[in-house]
């Protein structure tokens, strides 16, 4: 990896400095959060804005509000704050899950959760240097023409990398983005668009201050995730899965959410619909794991074989919904993390 | 001063070191360079920062074959900052480690060979405007087809990679055949016959290659560089820069890891030294990981067939090997990795016939070299894996079957290989003892399983990478009246202990403390020459080089202290800093002391010691490789648990045994066995130094997969298991104090351990590395369809092998030369015999 390029940089201490900094600046100016994927990109010269904000000092923005009504989650919270605080389980257990998960401990210690949601898409042709790129005459999400995974393909499909989104999807979360215009509140499901490319809905004037949680009583969820190693890799298969159930075991609302297997976490609908109504049970968690699993479609684009990562991902959906149901998975969970996990 | 002869052969037990109680030698130290490691104060080649020093980026390549039409820097030469731009004119004369293999150019004149191949240098102010100017360069290439694996270029003769080798993009061919295989076949009760693939993989050293030249106040040259070998850099420098040797200066920066991956003369090393003496300023390169992929060296990638033949009892009759090698782009140690990959198949059970033939191919992809276990790996997998093959068939346990068929210690081979000791009984007795492997072996539950392999390694390669008669390791002793002693030798510490192996021997030999002494080492100018850290030479050939140098000293001692102490010299012991009567210890003077009062008889006191190997009995042609003068042997036992619906696989435990001889530094040896545990363990799951084509009618395009450490796969801390190490010691008596090799030999059972373990969990056989999710999962599908349980290679190509060189084995008469070659009695002949080892 080359050394960064030459940039400015820009410390503003409140939120308003910050929208002022990025107003009308478009790509060239960019918020710098944790810099944990933003900083090797541009060693990468995949980015190589002009001028970084960094967001650490701006005011506010690592709260916590953890409430019987719903919670507010500040977006420059580390993902060592979130992973750590025994407060994210129960209803949060997904997204602790997720944040424990990943990268490594020094990584996870600057990491924010806002940075992760806003996570560059990923290729195997496009996180590559500028040399290695210049090889292969760059490709379609930059400075190409080609995409080289799917060469007749208009649209970048880099995939979708970010492990909190499926599991913050899977328990309903809103994002709120300001700029200097005024502010919005999206719900996490509709940030993503299926365009590697133009993946998120945040416009570059935008900041992603923080993520909205409705009130998660009664709600189990659980967060899986494939990688060939115990630390380090990015996932190429991920599963969100989040329910509530009757005192029963009946199936009273559920998401079923299911990463990195396209340029968006994909919302498996039709397989929590399935089980609305029903019990967990063997049949109808098969049922909800096939419909799931049908939607993947993996592309030779991470690592691991993408007819394997396909063939897995019932499997995957299978060993959330079992958690779910309340099957002991610690052994399941130790031999694909590689580690004992609380 | 008295000189003595040759150090003779003599068992650690009757050293005359404190009369065979050791106070230093297999007691657990901390090793002489670790303050500094553990505290970051280790020098590394990049952390030399000099007054004035400019920084040197390469402009690589982006294709993986062309031809150079022209180059224009002019428009780099004008970008302010830039200093200086060399091309292939400014460096044209070839170089590369093997005498036969002088194929690459510092900066490629008109022949790029793959992607990362380097066509021109640029020397700035700093890092960064070099790197903006490499994109000022204009290179006209022309394109040529490209060759992505062996069994093309097989069927590519043209366009050549390079217009040297066997033949079209051949570049060497071998054939050996030791006894009439076909014969032993007709008398074996059973013949297997299995196919197998070893994927190539690269060392990841933590430490990237950097190198900082200086042309000195007086004109000459001095380096820094983190390699292996600063003699053959020495060498390399002398040659291409066409400077006297005795200008030139090496010194080898600890190295933050090697693995065989910083043993050739590299291009980035040459370019800074000629930058250095053109601009009369320091001038430093540093590679990116990129780059370290780029200029490679690693594990071959293998294609192997394996025909044996076997009695009812597990008896071998014979054996025929074949490899197909992938070498990349150049030669580098390439013509002994061939050999390599059949050289070692008889050191670890009894082979009485034995036919061996190997090929390398060129192809458009970085160089591979020697990675830990150089050549031998590869094949190791492959005779490991049909083993258990044959243990099944046989119905015999697997550990059974080796102990049945284990070679004996002191033998002869059929390929005239002279073992010495062989401990590798005791290696898997202990081993299956330790593992629980009779309560375990194909007794676990569905989805658990247990496999065990062993496996052979030199003790240093017996001879050196060019022909000569002279000693392959030295080492000087200055001892100063202050007690203190220095060690100068060209051993380079590539954070495998070598500092610390040195010390350890001068300082129970003389008594005093390893922290006591100062160490000289890697350095061409500072010491006698040492080969470099590379075949597991280093505590076998300086540590008898410096054993020698130190009992001289310690003779000048003693003779001096016998006469103020007034007692027969046989009698004095060296030991806790003192020298004293051994029948009456309060008569003693410091340590010190008999160095003034041996300097006050002798004048200055310096000794010398050196080490030259035996000479081996393979008189045939290619038997400079595989001759050693001793053998580690090692025997492990892999757990593994399978997930049988998605192939899913972990290794929860490793149990592994090591024939070390004797330990000098009991933590340090467990260190290598642990690290090489490690290295196999990446090989055996997951690391892949693989290559990407592009569609072909979009792109000429053949580059590295994943040049990064996030995406070329290799183990975590997370994914390692528990390992139980036992280390096996008796004594072997051409190693310092008994010490055989550890830095490598422990590698090698690994890959076919888990693939063995694999089989024992889920009943499928993965007959090529790595063993992934993937693969297993294709070959339950196969098991379940009710075809064969396997996933590996299905064929071998065809190969025009030459007429096999026919060396009768001992037992058949031979005297170690071909029949059907000249006689080459003992002598190998320098124009022919360059082909050595690594």
């Amino acid at each position: 990896m080359m050394r960064l390029p030459l940039f400015e940089f820009r410390a503003p201490r409140t939120l308003e400095e910050a929208v002022r900094i990025l107003d009308g600046q478009g790509p060239n100016t960019m918020p710098l959060a944790g810099g944990t994927d933003l900083l090797p990109n541009m060693k990468r010269r995949q980015q190589v804005p002009r001028t970084l904000m960094s967001l650490r000092h701006v005011e506010g923005l690592r709260q916590i509000q953890l409430g019987e009504s719903g919670s507010r989650l500040g977006a420059c919270l580390t993902l060592t704050d979130i992973a750590e605080d025994h407060r994210f389980r129960n209803g949060l257990t997904a997204l602790s899950q997720a944040a424990a998960q990943v990268a490594t401990p020094h990584i996870r210690n600057m990491a924010t959760l806002g940075g992760n949601l806003c996570l560059d898409t990923r290729c195997n042709y496009y996180d590559q240097n500028y040399e290695w790129r210049k090889a292969i005459n760059f490709c379609l999400k930059k400075d190409g023409t080609t995409c080289w995974v799917a060469p007749g393909s208009s649209k970048c499909v880099a995939v979708s990398s970010t492990d909190t989104a499926p599991a913050l999807i899977a328990l309903g979360a809103r994002v709120r983005l300001v700029s200097r215009s005024g502010e919005r509140e999206v719900a996490l499901a509709d940030l993503y668009n299926k365009d590697g490319i133009n993946y998120i809905k945040r416009r570059p004037d935008e900041i992603l201050v923080e993520v909205l949680l409705n009130s998660l009583h009664g709600w189990k969820s659980t967060y899986w995730k494939l990688r060939r190693r115990g630390s380090f890799d990015f996932p190429v298969l991920s599963v969100a899965a989040a329910a509530r159930l009757s005192s029963k075991g009946v199936v009273e609302d559920a998401r079923i959410v299911i990463g990195s297997a396209s340029s968006r976490p994909l919302v498996a609908g039709d397989a929590a619909k399935s089980l609305l109504g029903r019990s967990l049970n063997p049949e109808t968690i098969a049922e909800a794991a096939a419909l799931a699993a049908r939607i993947a479609k993996p592309l030779d684009n991470t690592d691991f074989d993408m007819t394997w990562r396909k063939r897995v991902t019932a499997e995957f959906v299978t060993y959330a919904l079992r958690e779910l149901r309340g099957d002991d998975m610690r052994s399941e969970r130790e031999s694909i993390t590689r580690y004992h996990f609380e | 001063l008295p000189i003595e002869k040759d150090l003779p052969d003599r068992p650690a037990k009757d050293s005359p070191a404190n009369g065979g109680e050791f106070r230093v030698i297999g007691v657990p130290r901390r090793r002489v360079d670790a303050r500094a490691k553990v505290t970051g104060q280790t020098r590394f080649a990049d952390d030399i920062f000099l007054p004035r020093m400019a920084h040197c980026k390469l402009l690589r390549s982006p294709h993986p074959h062309a031809r150079i039409r022209k180059i224009d820097a002019s428009r780099a030469l004008a970008h302010p900052g830039v200093y200086l731009v060399l091309t292939g004119k400014d460096l044209p004369i070839e170089y590369g480690i093997l005498p036969v293999s002088q194929d690459e150019q510092a900066l490629c004149l008109d022949h790029v060979r793959h992607v990362g191949d380097p066509v021109a240098a640029v020397i700035a102010r700093e890092e960064l405007i070099a790197f903006e100017a490499l994109d000022l360069i204009d290179v006209d290439y022309e394109i040529l087809a490209t060759i992505s694996d062996p069994e093309e270029a097989l069927a590519t003769p043209e366009p050549r990679i390079h217009e040297y080798g066997e033949e079209g993009n051949i570049h060497k061919r071998v054939a050996l055949e030791f006894g009439d295989v076909e014969k032993s076949f007709a008398e074996a009760d059973e013949i297997f016959e299995d196919t197998f693939f070893y994927q190539g993989s690269t060392h990841l050293p933590i430490e990237q290659h950097a190198a900082v030249a200086i042309k000195d106040p007086e004109g000459k040259l001095t380096i820094w560089s983190s390699t292996q070998t600063p003699h053959y850099l020495h060498r390399a420098l002398a040659k291409v820069l066409q400077m006297p040797a005795a200008h030139i200066r090496v010194s080898a920066t600890p190295n933050g890891g090697g693995f065989g991956g910083k043993s050739d003369p590299f291009n980035h090393e040459i370019v800074v030294a000629k930058a250095a003496l053109l601009l009369d300023r320091p001038v430093k390169i540093c590679l990116t990981r990129e780059e370290v992929f780029y200029c490679h060296r690693g594990r071959h990638p293998v294609l192997m067939k394996f025909k044996t033949g076997v009695k009812k009892d597990g008896t071998i009759t014979g054996m025929h090997l074949q490899t197909l090698i992938d070498g990349g782009g150049y030669g580098s140690y390439g013509v002994a990795s061939t050999f390599y990959t059949g050289a070692l198949q008889t050191t670890t059970y009894h082979i009485p016939r034995y036919c061996f033939q190997g090929c390398r191919t060129f192809t458009n992809k970085p160089p591979c070299g020697p990675k830990r276990g150089h050549g031998t790996v590869q094949p190791r997998f492959g005779q490991e894996v049909q083993l258990d093959k044959i243990a099944e068939k046989l119905k015999i346990d697997p550990a059974e079957l080796r102990l049945r068929i284990v070679e004996a210690p002191n033998t002869l081979t059929a390929n005239y290989l002279r073992l010495s000791t062989v401990n590798l009984s005791e290696c898997i007795r202990r081993v299956v003892k330790v593992s629980g492997w009779k309560e375990k072996f194909r007794r676990l539950p569905e989805g658990r399983g247990v496999g065990l392999a062993c496996s052979a390694y030199l003790t240093g390669a017996g001879l050196p990478i060019y022909w000569n008669k002279m000693p392959q390791s030295g080492v000087q002793l200055k001892l100063d009246r202050g007690g203190g002693v220095t060690i100068f030798c060209g051993a380079t510490e590539i954070g495998q202990g070598s500092d610390d192996v040195l010390a350890s021997i001068v300082a129970e030999v003389l008594g005093i403390n390893t922290f006591d002494i100062r160490l000289f080492t890697g350095d061409t100018d500072l010491g006698p020459v040492d080969l470099g850290s590379y075949s597991s030479r280093v505590t076998i050939m300086a540590g008898n080089a410096a054993l020698q140098a130190a009992e001289r000293a310690k003779e000048l001692l003693a003779e001096a202290v016998a006469i103020r102490l007034e007692v027969p010299k046989e009698r004095l012991r060296f030991a806790d800093k003192h020298v004293f009567d051994s029948t009456a210890p309060e008569k003693r003077v410091p340590f010190h002391e008999a160095v003034c009062l041996a300097e006050a008889r002798f004048g200055t006191i310096g000794t010398v010691g050196s080490y030259t190997p035996p000479k081996s009995p393979a008189l045939y042609k290619g038997g400079g490789v595989g001759p050693s003068p001793t053998y580690s042997y090692t025997a492990a036992i892999v757990e593994v648990a399978v997930n049988s619906v998605t192939g899913w696989i972990t290794v929860p435990k490793i149990w592994i045994a090591h024939d070390i001889g004797r330990a000098l530094n009991p933590p340090l040896v467990r260190g290598q066995v642990e690290g090489s545990v490690y290295m196999g363990l990446g090989e055996a799951l997951m690391e892949e130094q693989e290559f990407r084509r592009l569609p072909k009618k979009l792109s000429h395009a053949l580059v590295h997969k994943f040049p990064s450490m996030l995406e070329y796969k290799s183990p975590t801390s997370l994914d390692m298991p528990d390992v139980v190490t036992v280390l096996v010691e008796e004594p072997d008596p051409r190693g310092p104090f008994g010490a055989k090799e550890v830095g490598q030999g422990p590698l090698l059972p690994i890959m076919p351990a888990v693939a063995n373990a694999v089989y024992d969990a889920v009943g499928v056989r993965i007959d090529e590395v790595p063993i992934t999710p993937e693969k297993i999962m294709k070959a339950l599908a196969e098991k379940k369809a009710g075809r064969d349980p396997r996933y590996g290679p299905s064929h071998f190509p065809h190969v025009d092998w030459p007429e096999a060189l026919r060396v009768p084995p001992p037992w058949e008469g031979g005297d170690g030369n071909a029949v059907n070659d000249v006689p080459r009695h003992s002598k190998p002949r320098p124009e022919k015999e360059k082909v050595l080892s690594s």
